[in-house]
């Protein structure tokens, strides 16, 4: 007797469940699924937060709206990943942040020949005219409005050092940019090395310029993270006093030192991790409103200085 | 007349080598500010390869010990971040924090090892999984960011990795007596001697009533608690942890290893020689910094190169023994 009841019960449910699935497809829910990088750097532990948050709150807004969220440590899962939304998840939209370019175009573009709405965040694709809206940071603005800080700030003949990230085409653009704002000035770039956007990897570095060059008037850290490193290492050093430090990115804890005028942290120049929150957020208005979402956004990087550093302050933030 | 041994002179010839290389191209290099940051960023690899050396030695592997620094550094950190409370800002909460990095490294370790030796899995396969799930447990602690240590916990940790005796830091010391300590275990106790004979030949080492399953649990509790010492160094340097920490760390410590002269294989350990690999490794990418000898897209192939050159230089001597 009892066997044949336990042998019910998972039919029941299984009935219950067929059930329930043919009710949610009645009431037309829109599947949007999010593919991001996973929470391995400062700035990703960010992006995945502002991603988090704004699917939930999209999701107790709108009732018929559902998301997917998977994040992927490398390109093949992240492939892997959107494949299983669409055999398994039956999705409507995709926003998708490559982790890298090339990999991502085919299946990418193999969602928008289904008919589906695709998004895709900060890093391109390889070929033009997939995606029906691109949302993005500014690479070029992220490299130009630190390098044009420091050749309207610094005093003539300064000297500066560069930590540069993982090597992509993305640190080639910034630095690129950095490089064409200071050109012509009278500052001199000494050194360019790789921290690649590591804590660890720029004190490392930091400690070797340090060895390196006896005068040191500014460092380009050009990313928080590394900067963290990069002020580790000057306070070993004793030279505080002797360089400033501009990173890259808000990291609230040097946003709050710029808030505080910290003549070590003059400015920080913004690349907000919450662009994903703009990329669901359009995408999901795609859905619930009549207001039209293809084309381009491009979020401009901002100089943050004392006077302006509170708004860019995200306390509950973990970047 | 006793013949040099030219094999086991290997890589002291490349040390030798490139310490004269990176004092010719910057004179900075020998300054002794310089010399004291290279011996302290090779404190971590140090330390993690001396107990690496013991696990190889045996026959097995860790492929788990960059991700457990990771972890380990980050309960450290919210353990110290928690008891703040409680106990206050100072000494004793620091060394709780050091015993709970300590124990907590000794517990990992076991934890791979019994899973090699009692579940009877290839060290291999644990370690690439346990590898991911420490990784993840910070990442995931850290909810995708950085943990940080209390700030004034931190003002009062920071001489441990920044002080010492003059330039003499703590973690060149402590890398010091554990390399010392290793070298004699290794070579004049009975369980230097097990561990040798269970990596030539561990049916051999069973016969010979060696409990082979206890030495090799005892090898991986070794390195997880040198992986916990390694924590308590790098805590304060820069007060913080995350889903970046210790990448790659566990190949660098292998390759240290390999290049000390230590076979893969198993069955012969050189504790003075992964000294030697984990200085040569720090001092290829400070040299490398400290000139502008090539791009610096090809600093990962300079290293290569002369991680292979530097064992290619061992085995030509043996070939020819």
């Amino acid at each position: 007797m009892k066997r044949r009841n336990l042998l019910k019960l998972p039919m029941a449910a299984a009935a219950l469940s067929l059930i329930a699935s043919g009710a949610l497809a009645q009431d037309e829910t829109t599947v949007i699924g999010v593919s991001i990088p996973s929470a391995t750097h400062g700035f990703m532990g960010g992006l995945n937060w502002h991603a988090q948050d704004t699917i939930d709150r999209l999701e107790a807004t709108y009732d018929n709206l559902d998301f997917v969220l998977s994040t992927a440590g490398d390109p093949g899962k992240q492939v892997s990943d959107i494949e299983d939304m669409l055999a398994t998840r039956n999705i409507d939209a995709l926003v998708v942040l490559p982790f890298e370019s090339e990999p991502l175009t085919d299946p990418v573009k193999m969602v928008k020949e289904e008919g589906k709405f695709v998004t895709v965040v900060d890093r391109g694709l390889a070929e033009d005219g997939i995606e029906d809206l691109y949302v993005a940071g500014d690479n070029t603005a992220f490299g130009r409005v630190a390098g044009e800080y420091f050749r309207d700030n610094l005093d003539a003949g300064a000297k500066i050092v560069v930590l540069r990230g993982i090597p992509t085409t993305l640190d080639n653009e910034r630095v690129d940019a950095f490089q064409a704002a200071l050109e012509g000035s009278d500052k001199e770039i000494l050194d360019m090395q790789h921290g690649n956007w590591n804590r660890d990897d720029a004190f490392n570095v930091m400690q070797d310029y340090l060895a390196k060059y006896p005068e040191i008037d500014a460092v380009w850290a050009a990313d928080d993270d590394m900067a963290i490193g990069v002020l580790e290492a000057i306070a070993q050093a004793g030279r505080e006093d002797e360089m400033v430090v501009v990173g890259g990115a808000g990291m609230k804890e040097i946003v709050s030192r710029i808030m505080e005028s910290d003549p070590q942290l003059p400015v920080n120049v913004t690349y907000p991790p919450a662009l994903i929150s703009s990329a669901i957020e359009m995408t999901a208005l795609n859905f619930v409103s009549n207001a039209p979402m293809t084309g381009r956004y491009i979020i401009s990087s901002q100089l943050i200085t004392p006077e302006n550093a509170e708004q860019y302050y995200f306390p509950d933030s973990p970047f | 007349m006793k013949r040099i041994d030219l094999h086991l002179l290997g890589p002291l010839i490349a040390l030798i080598g490139l310490f004269i290389l990176g004092a010719l191209l910057n004179p900075a290099f020998l300054a002794p500010a310089n010399l004291s940051n290279v011996l302290a960023r090779s404190a971590f690899i140090g330390l993690i390869a001396v107990g690496m050396t013991f696990v190889i030695t045996q026959g097995g592997l860790d492929l788990s010990v960059g991700s457990m620094a990771a972890f380990l550094a980050g309960i450290t950190i919210m353990a110290m971040n928690a008891l703040v409370g409680v106990t206050g800002e100072n000494w004793g909460t620091i060394l709780l924090g050091m015993g709970v990095a300590l124990a907590g490294g000794a517990m990992a370790g076991y934890v791979n090892g019994a899973l090699i030796t009692k579940a009877r899995i290839e060290a291999f396969i644990v370690t690439l999984g346990t590898m991911g799930i420490f990784r993840s447990l910070v990442t995931w602690l850290a909810d995708g960011g950085t943990l940080s240590l209390d700030s004034g916990l931190r003002s009062i940790y920071r001489p441990v990795y920044y002080g010492g005796i003059g330039w003499i830091t703590w973690p060149i010391i402590t890398f010091a007596i554990v390399a010392v300590l290793g070298e004699w275990v290794m070579r004049h106790t009975r369980f230097g001697r097990h561990v040798e004979a269970i990596g030539s030949n561990d049916r051999v080492a069973r016969y010979s009533a060696v409990d082979v399953a206890r030495v090799r649990l005892l090898t991986y509790v070794l390195l997880g608690t040198l992986v916990g010492l390694a924590t308590i160094l790098y805590v304060p340097r820069l007060g913080s942890a995350s889903g970046s920490t210790g990448v790659l760390w566990e190949l660098e410590a292998i390759a240290a290893v390999i290049i000390g002269g230590t076979a893969l294989k198993g069955g012969r350990g050189r504790v003075w020689g992964t000294v030697v690999g984990v200085l040569i490794l720090s001092m290829i990418d400070n040299i490398l910094n400290l000139t502008d000898l090539v791009s610096p897209y090809l600093n990962g192939a300079i290293q290569g190169v002369i991680i292979v050159l530097a064992v290619v230089l061992q085995r030509e001597k043996r070939a020819a023994e």
